[in-house]
């Protein structure tokens, strides 16, 4: 398996407070891996540093080139980002959004994101912003599929969603990677749901890597176990 | 003072010609003022500035190679002045925004007195001031022509910005910034293009004016204030509400100093302030403008 992600001592800060402090993850091509870890602990700042968002040092290579310096510059090369509270353009229609996720690609492929998300047609010209938490959720997995992208972010899908809607979600991720081989790098505060839907895992304490390994192995792991799982 | 059906539609489509240009440089400050939060204060300074090179530009060619012309420079002025003067203070405070902007006016009054002096010019224009005669009541073609330029430009820009992809990066990068980075739109020459598009607006709604008004070097000074007056009207936020805003503010001038003895030509500047503190009282969010709630 290649390697597509690979993070080698990565600093991130905002300002003056220092929020991650030397991160290294490795994402295989073709897997998914989740980041768990406590608030604060720079999980969504590691999937911000990925697509550039924030200023970083250290090394971040997605297939064998360097990424992190801009957003525009990863979407160009194949990184698709859901950030945390969906991001969608709410005052644009359900389709200008779907068109905004292919804007880095000549064609806009509407079929993909249409076999997942069959409702998204019948919803077309509604504004993204009236749509409800779950629906704004998987319009945004479907405009970053939009892209053809070759590593989702994903970063706490299942924040403010009932369970049924998130079970949906991930359902739909699994899928993905199952049938199509997206490779999804997902930060999720629910463990349990992380755990069940990644091959591997890392878990984040202070702006570090405390543990990883597979999702199997950290479900047995004790620490993991009292401090996420909660049994 | 006459009161005919006739006299008033005459009326009311000179002040729709007058409402053209105005709606055109409400336009342009909104186009700017959705991308940035600010209001450019420069803008009607460098359609003065823009509306002296087609001055200039007319004694080498006839009028309509000169106007494309002019829109052409226009444009890329407008993108060069947004990456050179804009962007370093792009992140600044508003009110730091609004000061460079407020130089920037200044910068193309000076430079527009000092290239081509401060006498007032004629400016030839491109349609005959002959009326015709449409079921008894005379309209003046130049009226009709500059109606129609600004239809076009607003019909122009409203399919750029419905159909085409640049015009949807566009409208996303001025409402979700870090969004539109993450789908790989390159939100800074967005920003760049919105001030080229914004002088493009302006450039014509000058040369339109100038030969109403005649050409000199404060020009745009009274018609900047309308376009205020029409863009919070309509909106500041709303495309739509600035050309609404000043097609209303328009007509609505031109019919009061038509029949109001009182106003006259003289007080027109007042009813134009007037216009502005009195939305801002009764709904600041404009006739189409939202509201912003702020969640604490």
């Amino acid at each position: 398996m290649a390697r597509l992600l690979e993070l080698e001592d990565v600093h991130a800060q905002y300002g003056q407070v220092r929020v991650l402090h030397g991160v290294s993850l490795a994402v295989e091509e073709g897997q998914v891996v989740s980041v768990l870890g406590p608030n604060g602990a720079g999980k969504t700042t590691t999937l911000r540093a990925v697509s550039g968002v924030v200023k970083t040092s250290g090394s971040i290579v997605f297939d064998g080139r360097k990424v992190g310096r801009s957003p525009e510059r990863a979407a160009r090369l194949g990184v698709a980002h859901v950030p945390e509270g969906r991001g969608t353009f709410s005052e644009l229609t359900v389709w200008e959004n779907l068109r905004l996720g292919a804007y880095t690609v000549r064609h806009a492929d509407f079929e993909r994101a249409l076999d997942h998300f069959p409702w998204l047609a019948r919803r077309r010209n509604q504004a993204a912003g009236t749509l409800s938490g779950g629906e704004q959720q998987m319009l945004a997995l479907a405009r970053a599929l939009m892209a053809r992208p070759r590593l989702l972010l994903l970063d706490e899908p299942s924040l403010g969603l009932a369970p049924i809607v998130v079970g949906e979600i991930f359902e739909i991720v699994r899928k993905l990677n199952e049938d199509e081989g997206l490779t999804v790098l997902v930060v999720e505060q629910n463990a349990n749901i992380a755990l069940d839907n990644s091959e591997h895992a890392y878990v984040l304490e202070a702006g570090r890597v405390a543990l990883h390994g597979t999702s199997t192995d950290l479900r047995k792991d004790e620490s993991v176990r009292r401090s996420y799982l909660g049994y | 003072m006459l009161f005919t059906a006739s006299d008033v539609a005459q009326q009311v489509v000179s002040g729709l010609s007058t409402g053209g240009v105005y709606a055109s440089l409400a336009l342009a400050l909104v186009l700017i003022y959705r991308s940035t939060g600010v209001i450019n204060f420069a803008q009607g300074e460098m359609a003065t500035f823009t509306t002296f090179i087609a001055w200039s530009l007319m004694h080498h060619m006839s009028y309509w190679p000169a106007f494309l012309l002019t829109c052409l420079i226009a444009f890329g002025g407008g993108v060069a002045l947004e990456r050179t003067v804009i962007r370093p203070v792009e992140n600044a405070s508003v009110l730091t925004i609004v000061i460079v902007t407020l130089g920037l006016a200044l910068v193309f009054n000076g430079a527009s007195a000092w290239i081509w002096g401060a006498e007032v010019r004629s400016f030839k224009s491109p349609f005959s001031t002959r009326p015709i005669h449409v079921a008894g009541v005379a309209f003046s073609i130049q009226d009709l022509g500059i109606i129609a330029v600004s239809l076009v430009l607003v019909v122009l820009l409203g399919l750029l910005f419905r159909f085409t992809k640049l015009g949807l990066a566009l409208r996303a990068a001025a409402t979700n910034p870090a969004e539109s980075r993450l789908v790989g739109i390159r939100v800074g020459w967005m920003l760049a293009l919105g001030w080229g598009l914004a002088a493009v607006l302006g450039a014509v709604s000058g040369m339109m004016a100038a030969p109403l008004v005649f050409l000199d070097p404060n020009m745009m000074v009274a018609i900047l204030l309308y376009a205020f007056a029409a863009a919070i009207l309509g909106g500041l936020d709303s495309p739509i509400g600035a050309v609404v805003g000043g097609l209303t503010f328009g007509v609505a001038l031109n019919l009061i100093s038509a029949y109001w003895n009182f106003v006259g030509g003289t007080l027109k500047l007042p009813v134009g302030l007037t216009v502005i503190l009195l939305v801002l009282l009764v709904r600041p969010q404009g006739l189409l403008g939202r509201r912003v709630v702020r969640r604490v």
